[in-house]
């Protein structure tokens, strides 16, 4: 009988406990080595930032935080999205770099029932006709990006451009949405080797070509390559250069220096937004890394916000999936490029901007937001997504 | 395509020849001579690189910062044949290969501990930065330094090589090892100055490609590849095959980039010649390598 009364008390006892107690497991997969570690590492940085803002709670509930490293392979991703659902356990994964990772990624974690944040990759296929109610992006749609320097080009009345891009899906997508905005005609659409080191051969084809602009999507070390070589073959001063944010962001900018002044590209994000979450993120992230954040440390911390935000709209009741997703596609994420909406394909309505490379006031070559290229930009694929 | 273009462009493959060849010469030194796959030839450019950018702003000059810096990678090569190779030379190519790649993770986890995950900064010198005027032809500077100091190291090369006691012993050792160790040669010796001079090479091509690439942890990996199919090419252990391997193939992949797609934008519309030209460009040298291994199966230069 004693002991009938004791289990019944302990199960009251487990009754009792409220279900705020849950622990908040967060898979963060991404790229923390080789040559695309400098990405990954920034998302990974600004995230736990916001963590640390956060008092190590986000929404409110113990926040852990369990880090693997993708190394850039779609199999090894796949693996660790597997061991996140099936032994840790988790209830969000993030951190994911690359579209192609992310769509390798998906169907586990979905079929777990895991909710997906992407704080970067922005695939096409997932914002459209594969969009998928486990699938948040708090980034960007790839596209959008081109979009905007493309609107830029056409509307300083550049007519005949030179497009350049490695080939690759994202290196078509970004040039087709560079594209949708430039009607002027195009002097030339090379596509190069990924991971291709020497641009003697396309930049004299290029210079014989004689266009009035350029636009080349090259990100991390393809970038460095080719604004080093850009510069040295003379082009500079003579062709204006321009690219999506990828192309010309911290990462890129403290490898080239000066070569990239004046350059002018386009981002959700830079780092001299004028509002007050920006300005003490970037502070607090030079002062605890002692370096510039990059686009990619902004996304880490916008996630983090967006799951504070969508968790505390729940109150950490983090069991019910269909609330959670409700909270998460209906948050108003006040963000640090301001408050940000997500469409019906999970991707998010924001302001996309034109920013300038300059020299700071201390010396380090950085962005500076110059316009805003659209506002409350919605992607171009979201008519495609059968979720309403 | 008008022929100054082509001049320009026969320059670009030139320039990239010499690249590769500076690479090159010391994997197949190492390769011929040591018996010896070293996946981390790589590892050595990446750190004649890495202290090439910390030395310039230190000593204030490109052309000490890159003396020291192959001074010292060739040091550096000197401590890691005694301390992770020596152990090496019985065992068979499959365990050195891994033991190299061993090696290269390792590096690179230091490189990244030393100067942090994202690419450093490393321009030409001032006086390299611009352009040369070349009959009308505006040429970077720069490549045309690479140029320079390729062709210097390969006139280098080959007075050590015909001209010098050491290099007569390493031409006899890429020959025939066993009957230079029955002679008397201190082979350990002569292994770890062949180990050292080809590290040196790959710190100079680091160093000299540091300021038109990206300084960044995994730059070895990327060049690796090219270098073994010029040595592959060029016969493996011959410095005079290595020369000929790196111009060749430096001269197919950048004229391959240049006028696939042109040429096929005679037969098909611009976006798929385009295509069509970049991926046929890019097997380029792979095919070139086939053709060349079909007709001789040991290179065109073999050393044995």
């Amino acid at each position: 009988m004693t002991r009938n009364l004791l289990t019944l008390a302990s199960a009251l006892a487990l009754l009792a406990t409220p279900a705020a107690a849950d622990t908040l497991k967060i898979g963060m997969i991404t790229t923390l080595s080789g040559p695309g570690a400098g990405l990954g590492i920034d998302i990974r940085d600004g995230f736990a930032l916001a963590v640390e803002h956060a008092g190590g709670k986000l929404g409110g509930q113990d926040t852990q935080v369990i880090e693997a490293d993708d190394q850039q392979k779609p199999d090894v991703a796949v693996g660790l999205a597997n061991r996140m659902v099936e032994r840790d356990r988790v209830q969000v994964v993030t951190g994911v770099v690359w579209s192609n990772l992310a769509l390798a990624m998906l169907p586990t974690l979905a079929g777990g029932q895991t909710f997906f944040i992407s704080p970067n990759a922005g695939p096409s296929q997932l914002a459209g006709a594969q969009c998928n109610p486990y699938f948040f992006n708090a980034a960007y749609q790839n596209d959008q990006i081109h979009e905007a320097v493309g609107k830029h080009v056409q509307d300083e009345g550049f007519k005949k451009v030179y497009l350049m891009a490695p080939n690759y899906p994202a290196g078509k997508d970004g040039l087709a949405g560079f594209k949708r905005y430039y009607k002027g005609e195009v002097a030339g659409e090379v596509y190069t080797q990924v991971g291709q080191l020497d641009y003697a051969a396309e930049l004299a084809q290029l210079k014989a070509a004689a266009p009035d602009a350029v636009y080349v999507f090259y990100p991390g070390g393809m970038g460095i390559n080719f604004i080093k070589q850009y510069e040295q073959a003379g082009l500079k001063g003579a062709v204006p250069l321009f690219g999506p944010g990828f192309s010309f962001d911290q990462d890129i900018l403290a490898a080239v220096g000066e070569s990239a002044l004046g350059v002018k590209n386009s981002a959700q994000w830079s780092p001299d937004l004028d509002n007050a979450a920006n300005k003490k993120f970037v502070a607090d992230f030079k002062a605890k890394y002692g370096r510039i954040p990059s686009m990619y440390a902004a996304q880490g911390y916008d996630t983090a916000l967006l799951i504070d935000t969508a968790v505390k709209a729940v109150d950490g009741n983090l069991k019910d999936k269909d609330k959670l997703r409700a909270a998460l596609a209906s948050a108003k994420l006040q963000s640090l490029r301001g408050e940000v909406a997500f469409n019906t394909n999970h991707y998010p309505i924001h302001n996309i901007y034109l920013r300038e490379v300059v020299k700071g006031a201390d010396g380090a070559v950085t962005n500076k937001t110059v316009a805003t290229v659209f506002t409350n930009h919605a992607d171009a694929y979201v008519k495609d997504c059968p979720m309403k | 395509m008008d022929a100054l273009l082509l001049v320009e462009q026969g320059l670009n493959g030139l320039q990239l020849g010499v690249m590769l060849f500076l690479m090159a010469a010391g994997l197949t030194l190492v390769f011929g001579i040591m018996d010896l796959i070293n996946l981390a030839h790589g590892t050595f450019y990446m750190v004649g690189a890495y202290l090439t950018a910390a030395l310039v702003p230190v000593l204030d000059s490109f052309p000490l910062a890159l003396a020291a810096a192959v001074l010292l990678t060739a040091l550096l090569g000197l401590v890691v044949e005694a301390v992770a190779l020596r152990t090496l030379y019985r065992r068979d190519h499959l365990d050195q290969v891994l033991a190299t790649f061993g090696l290269i993770l390792f590096f690179n986890e230091l490189v990244k501990i030393v100067f942090g995950p994202v690419p450093i900064f490393l321009n030409p010198p001032a006086a390299l930065a611009g352009t040369v005027d070349l009959f009308g032809l505006k040429y970077p500077a720069f490549r045309l330094a690479i140029l320079a100091v390729g062709l210097a190291v390969a006139v280098f090369l080959w007075l050590l090589i015909a001209r010098t006691r050491v290099g007569m012993l390493i031409r006899a050792g890429a020959t025939n090892r066993e009957m230079v160790m029955a002679l008397g040669v201190d082979v350990r010796l002569l292994f770890g100055l062949v180990f050292a001079l080809g590290c040196g090479l790959a710190g100079l091509a680091g160093a000299m490609a540091g300021p038109v690439l990206a300084v960044q942890v995994g730059m070895g990996e990327q060049i690796l590849i090219l270098t073994f199919v010029v040595i592959v090419i060029g016969g493996i252990g011959s410095i005079r095959g290595a020369l000929a391997g790196a111009l060749l193939v430096g001269m197919v992949d950048t004229l391959g980039r240049a006028l696939l797609p042109a040429a096929f934008r005679l037969v098909m519309d611009a976006a798929n010649a385009s295509a069509a030209g970049a991926a046929l460009a890019s097997m380029a040298i792979y095919v070139l390598m086939a053709v060349v291994l079909a007709i001789k199966p040991k290179g065109l230069f073999p050393a044995h």
